[in-house]
């Protein structure tokens, strides 16, 4: 068994509800699809358990309704798991700094661009839009349009 | 009698205290030692990302390639290895090869652009005025193989836009022999130049736990014993055929950066004879869709400050739903913090220096509200402000002639 299947099949293992929702891309690319309630507990596991200590980036995406968030790890052997969850916009998800205290930049991120929530971040400054960017701003949003170049404020 | 224990809050930046790009750290200090920092980030952010959104996959390439000035064919290749994946386009041996010879060229020259810089902060200007002479040959190499000194634009989607002529390898071998013989000596100054290792060791210390739990990657993370490289760990273009050892070093400091990059060079050289001995014969590109099918895929990418992450997202239209880019110096800039806790001020330069930082992130337009005296210019109005106010301080700009305007 490759890497990536043992990892579909351990995880399935632990989590019985991930049946059918972690497919293998290629051999280092495995994309597991959870639920927002059990995302953490997901995350922990492969973080702390399976030995995905290396926290590449959060991608956030506009789905409409929800945010969809994709958070990368990898495996010091190369293995990637990419795990993706969603949550509806004007709810919030947990903060992983307390897993991967240099994760906090990439929620940040998520907070000015798409206006995510995230709880229990630490306090700090924002990334990366000025300080006196519009707080309802998001420009990541789909229906977010630079103004014309020239054009007054409102 | 003056009480010892006072702090006091230093504001460094946004102009940069080391280099040209702008971030500002807000430091705290106990006499002369640092006792915490704050940073800000994202005073470049130009949008890019956003753009990408607007733009084709082939002029996303282009914009891509922009994120960084040093290292754009890490960008561009890290994007257009994911488009790739998601059309299902598997590009020619030929293509493979010449994107990694480019690749290794960029890593020798940004690594001797480091090199130097980190030798301008400590004072040593020679060290600058010569690596940056020698990065001068591998920058005159690119202008001949591909037609620019920056910017390379060698990728497309499906393999490369030029070939490499066989006649062009001696000239390459040669470029790579006097550098390699360049670099010995750099080595050998590095381990026997007491005032070096001196200026260097215990400074910007930084724990491989430290590395890990914060993120570290590229030479950053190597230097502090993490072993990790994504050449070897998830191999992309031609590495996986290729022969190189992963440079590691436990000092922990900013002379272990030192060590793993001039260690790095050296293997850039290997990698580049292995390249051109082993370049196979054939086409160096294939034919791709103007539009993406619908899919996803994440690329890594070992740049020479760490590791590029891209991830694309298509809708089946000729534009990508998203793209998101992590550049390695966001991941680096988690453990600055670290390093320079219990440092000396006086070390803050070149601490910041070690990590290689490219603040390469943000914007050109942004129209900023509310505030006072808060107004946005076209660039016409800008112009015309600029004039008034040099006149208003008694300087006619007027008067000055621009070369190719001299009928004005």
């Amino acid at each position: 068994m490759s890497e990536a299947e043992s990892l579909v099949a351990q995880l399935v293992a632990t989590f019985p509800a991930l049946n059918g929702r972690v497919t293998v891309q290629r051999a280092k690319r495995v994309w597991i699809d959870v639920d927002r309630q059990v995302f953490p507990e997901v995350f922990r596991h492969l973080a702390k358990d399976l030995g995905f200590e290396v926290f590449c980036m959060i991608t956030g995406l506009d789905e409409g309704a929800d945010l969809g968030l994709i958070y990368h790890l990898a495996r010091n052997d190369g293995l990637m798991a990419n795990v993706k969850t969603r949550c509806p916009k004007g709810e919030s998800m947990e903060t992983i700094t307390s897993i991967f205290p240099g994760g906090g930049i990439y929620e940040r991120e998520l907070i000015d661009l798409l206006g995510a929530h995230i709880e229990g971040l630490p306090e700090g400054s924002r990334y990366p839009l000025p300080d006196n960017w519009p707080k309802d701003e998001h420009p990541l949003l789909k229906d977010w349009k630079p103004r014309e170049k020239g054009a007054q404020d409102a | 009698m003056p009480d010892k224990k006072r702090t006091v809050r230093v504001p460094i930046g946004p102009q940069h205290p080391a280099l040209k790009e702008p971030e500002s750290f807000m430091v705290d200090l106990q006499g002369e030692k640092i006792t915490s920092v704050a940073l800000r980030l994202g005073y470049n952010h130009r949008g890019i990302e956003k753009g990408c959104e607007e733009r084709t996959y082939m002029q996303d390439l282009y914009l891509v390639e922009r994120v960084c000035g040093i290292c754009s064919h890490s960008h561009a290749t890290a994007f257009v290895q994911a488009v790739e994946e998601i059309a299902g386009l598997e590009i020619p041996r030929r293509a493979k090869y010449i994107r990694t010879l480019i690749a290794e060229l960029e890593r020798v020259h940004s690594h001797l652009l480091w090199l130097g810089v980190a030798g301008h902060e400590i004072g040593f200007d020679t060290l600058l005025m010569y690596s940056w002479r020698d990065r001068e040959l591998v920058m005159d190499l690119f202008a001949e193989l591909t037609g620019n000194r920056v910017n390379y634009a060698m990728n497309t989607l499906g393999g490369v836009r030029r070939d490499i002529a066989a006649e062009q390898f001696p000239h390459i071998l040669k470029i790579v022999d006097a550098l390699e013989e360049r670099t010995k000596y750099y080595i050998e100054l590095a381990m026997t130049e007491e005032t070096l290792a001196q200026r260097l060791s215990g400074v910007g210390r930084l724990s491989k736990e430290d590395a890990v739990r914060l993120g570290a990657v590229g030479p950053t993370a190597r230097a502090s014993g993490a072993d990790r490289d994504t050449r070897r760990d998830d191999p992309y273009a031609a590495y996986d055929e290729l022969e190189f050892r992963v440079i590691t070093d436990d000092r922990c400091d900013v002379f272990g950066r030192a060590v793993v990059r001039l260690g790095e060079l050296m293997q850039s050289y290997s990698l580049i004879r292995q390249i051109l001995k082993q370049m196979p014969e054939g086409p160096i590109a294939v034919k791709a869709p103007l539009k993406i099918p619908a899919g996803e895929a994440v690329s890594r990418y070992e740049a020479p400050r760490g590791e590029d992450v891209h991830y694309v997202r298509a809708n089946g239209t000729d534009k990508p739903e998203r793209v998101k880019v992590r550049a390695p110096t966001l991941a680096n800039t988690q453990s600055i913090a670290k390093m320079l806790e219990d440092g000396y001020l006086a070390d803050l330069p070149i601490v910041v220096a070690a990590i290689d930082p490219c603040f390469s992130c943000t914007d050109r337009t942004i129209a900023v509200r509310g505030g006072r005296d808060s107004k946005t210019m076209g660039w016409e109005e800008l112009v015309q402000y600029g004039v008034r106010w040099y006149r208003e301080r008694g300087v006619d700009p007027s008067r000055i002639k621009v070369r190719g305007d001299e009928s004005a």
